[in-house]
């Protein structure tokens, strides 16, 4: 028994010391515990189950198997950190760690170990100046956009002109919820709105001073930059105070059943933005049928369709295409991070690609190159329908206002440049 | 047999106050001066840097601090994230306001802002005791991280409030910045370490850590001695929280090199440096290093276990080690309240005896 142990342990030893197989090599930096699990369990398992879907149906990408590997991070820093050194090794071709406390940690790290992060809708926003971030990259859209694109939701709604109305941000006091004050000031400023700013401690389980001060303050809109369980609070909260539900907009990060299902019947009406469309896609029941029914289903299978999972499929699914696009360049089926990186930056989304894929019209059509690693930063409106229990797509892809956004990460991406002696240019 | 005294002899005073006064202690701590100096940083890699040993030695430093204001001097403290803290951002700021200065300067003088600070929150330890103490520094923990999110002065206005190692070496070695070698940042946190232990362990056993002890022991007894609260308690905040201004200075700088202040140094931070002296042995340097070893490594070894060798889910894994850590500390707050040391320190006194206990 304990010799059996021991060959286990040195097994699992040479595995992981030994060279990288002949196989493509996905981390999965997930957290399924903690305040944040909410979110990142569906995501999780809509990132796995699309890889497995590959191999189950097309034999992985390019006739290569993918392999998973999971690391628990609990949206932990020091973990994500422990997790990056433990899965770097094994020949990780790209890191989605969905959070954005860990891919700040990441960005130095993978710029110098050479390996491509793709960091969704968050992350550091100014990433998206591709001459400075070789190694990241944040398309189809970042927080900078997801700002822009509300504030133009709220100009079309209002006629064109938001003078004079307040808008409140209720934002996560870190790193995440920072990131859209400086776009929503400078956009203030040019439409004439006055923003009022509400930061909630991490986790977020008590905001009844934000809400009180809402309820005083009367604003018109109230944004929110929230993630975890802080959005069934805020939700319940802004359902406690009487606050008009159409008037609270969530972003991408903010906006999932299980954020609005603990509300109830109060949560109707609740908006959020969103990167991907939601609807019944014909790859959800391709994966019903090849990973769910034959038991290989990442988590318990309760998340499919669900929007947080529809996105980390989503994930994977720009990850696959950067991969089979690097395959394509190189001219070998068995790709380097290096080599994934050249097929992310000439990665081309088009809409005939993602109905072939069974995904049509899940996200924009977008090309990424060397001087835009953002993407078209494009965002829709959804609606809850509590009745229903389903989100309803508002509108069609918004385009932000890159005029303002543009400009902003050059100043930011340039500050950090200068502060890191990067020479921007093209790898 | 392997472990005795006899034949052992102390000729002089300063022979008989030394460290370590058995033989054997005295060889095994060369031995291990000798890998840890000499074979670890040629064989570390950034997996062992990065998921242990640079973890391990920084949490050591942290636990040497809270363990002589709460082991030795008696005070509570549930403030050691907000003080970490202090050392990360006073880091920072030193590290951006003057690139020339060595790194090593600016941790040392990290530790040096953190203990005015200390010594600061450590003033109501003269009126209140206790829990009433520890509620106060609980205060100190939640206004420090509120203020390091509150003011961006101190993240020199970065648009997300993270603030990032930029890179500076030592003797023309990088040992900030993503281009670290692990060998590198393994050497600078070990140097700090050890020059710490040491001067704690000195400081312990000399006049002013016998007037912290005193003082722990029962402070109205220590003050009839002659023993000055107001001395003996503000120099155990000041030099403990020296020590943890180092370790978050390093923690910031060294190992994590981006930080957020309230995810990295949170309330949590706080509980597990309290959880690894409990653990470890409350009074004791060598329960510093026991404590922070078994916290650092029990996660390590049970994902290593649970999920690579076994293949249980990640979550599954995860929830067992909050389960065990807690398990572990009600056992040792019930079962052996002195923690590891106290352990290590039978077994030294079965091993004496052995082969022919009576």
């Amino acid at each position: 028994m304990k010799m059996k142990t021991l060959a286990a342990m040195a097994l699992a030893g040479t595995l992981a010391a030994g060279p990288a197989l002949a196989e493509l090599v996905i981390p999965d930096l997930s957290y399924r515990t903690g305040p944040y699990a909410a979110g990142g369990t569906p995501f999780s398992d809509g990132y796995q189950d699309y890889f497995a879907l590959l191999n189950a149906r097309d034999g992985g990408i390019g006739g290569e198997a993918v392999r998973i590997v999971e690391c628990e991070t609990g949206y932990n820093t020091e973990k994500g950190v422990e997790c990056y050194e433990a899965t770097k090794g094994e020949g990780a071709l790209i890191y989605q760690p969905l959070s954005t406390g860990i891919t700040y940690q990441l960005i130095p790290k993978a710029t110098a170990d050479e390996i491509p992060i793709h960091t969704m809708g968050y992350g550091r926003t100014s990433a998206a100046n591709g001459e400075v971030f070789n190694w990241v990259f944040n398309y189809p859209a970042n927080y900078w956009d997801a700002a822009s694109v509300a504030v133009n939701y709220l100009l079309d709604e209002n006629g064109g002109s938001l003078d004079g109305k307040t808008i409140a941000l209720v934002y996560h006091n870190s790193a995440y919820g920072k990131e859209p004050i400086r776009t929503l000031e400078v956009l203030s400023e040019m439409h004439g709105f006055e923003l009022s700013q509400l930061a909630v401690d991490h986790p977020g389980q008590e905001q009844k001073s934000q809400w009180l001060q809402i309820r005083r303050e009367r604003p018109d809109y109230v944004l929110m930059w929230g993630w975890g369980v802080m959005n069934q609070v805020a939700v319940q909260e802004a359902a406690n105070i009487g606050f008009p539900m159409e008037n609270f907009i969530g972003n991408w990060w903010a906006g999932a059943e299980h954020d609005v299902t603990p509300a109830g019947m109060a949560a109707d009406g609740y908006k959020s933005l969103n990167m991907n469309r939601v609807v019944d896609y014909p790859v959800l029941a391709d994966i019903q049928s090849m990973v769910h029914d034959a038991g290989n289903a990442a988590g318990d299978g309760s998340n499919l369709g669900s929007v947080l999972y529809v996105r980390g499929m989503y994930a994977a699914m720009l990850a696959a295409e950067a991969i089979a696009k690097a395959q394509e360049i190189h001219g070998v089926s068995a790709v380097t991070p290096a080599m994934v990186r050249d097929g992310m930056e000439a990665l081309e989304i088009t809409a005939a690609r993602m109905s072939e894929l069974g995904m049509e019209g899940i996200g924009p059509e977008f090309s990424v190159s060397c001087q835009n690693h953002g993407g078209s930063g494009q965002g829709l409106v959804q609606q809850w329908n509590a009745a229903d229990g389903v989100w309803v797509p508002l509108t069609d892809f918004i385009q932000p206002d890159d005029s303002v956004t543009d400009p902003l990460v050059a100043e930011d991406s340039m500050a950090f440049a200068s502060e890191s002696n990067i020479t921007p240019g093209c790898l | 047999m392997l472990y005795r005294e006899a034949g052992d002899f102390k000729t002089s005073y300063h022979a008989d106050n030394q460290t370590f006064p058995i033989k054997f202690d005295r060889i095994g701590f060369w031995i291990t001066m000798v890998i840890a100096f000499l074979v670890i940083p040629f064989m570390i890699n950034d997996y062992w840097a990065n998921a242990i040993f640079v973890p391990f030695l920084i949490y050591a430093i942290a636990a040497i601090g809270l363990n002589i204001l709460t082991g030795y001097c008696g005070q509570v403290s549930l403030g050691t994230g907000g003080f970490m803290a202090v050392g990360a951002y006073a880091c920072y700021k030193l590290m951006t306001a003057f690139p020339d200065v060595s790194i090593v300067i600016h941790i040392i003088l990290a530790g040096g802002i953190t203990a005015a600070v200390g010594a600061a929150f450590g003033l109501p330890s003269l009126r209140i005791k206790g829990f009433y103490l520890a509620v106060a520094t609980l205060a100190a923990q939640f206004f420090l991280v509120w203020l390091f999110n509150k003011v961006s002065w101190f993240y020199n206005y970065s648009a997300s409030g993270q603030i990032n190692a930029p890179e500076r070496f030592v003797a023309g070695v990088a040992v900030t910045g993503p281009n670290t070698d692990p060998w590198a940042q393994y050497m600078i946190c070990l140097v700090f370490l050890t020059v710490c232990a040491l001067i704690a362990r000195n400081l312990t056993r000399g006049t002013i850590g016998r007037s912290w002890m005193a003082i722990r022991d029962m402070d109205i007894a220590a003050e009839i001695i002659g023993v000055n609260p107001l001395k003996a308690k503000l120099t155990a905040f000041a030099v403990s929280s020296f020590f943890i201004g180092i370790s978050g200075a390093l923690f910031f700088a060294v190992y994590l090199g981006a930080v957020e202040v309230g995810e990295a140094f949170g309330i949590q931070k706080s509980f597990l440096v309290l959880f690894m002296i409990i653990i470890g042995g409350l009074g004791s340097i060598f329960g510093c290093f026991a404590g922070a070893a078994f916290l650092v490594l029990l996660p390590v070894a049970l994902k290593v276990i649970g999920v690579d060798v076994l293949g249980w889910p990640t979550d599954l894994v995860s929830h067992l080690n909050l389960v065990i850590v807690g398990a572990l500390i009600m056992f040792f707050l019930i079962k052996e309240p002195h923690g590891l040391a106290q352990l290590w320190r039978l077994a030294k006194e079965k091993l004496r005896l052995w082969p022919f206990p009576y």
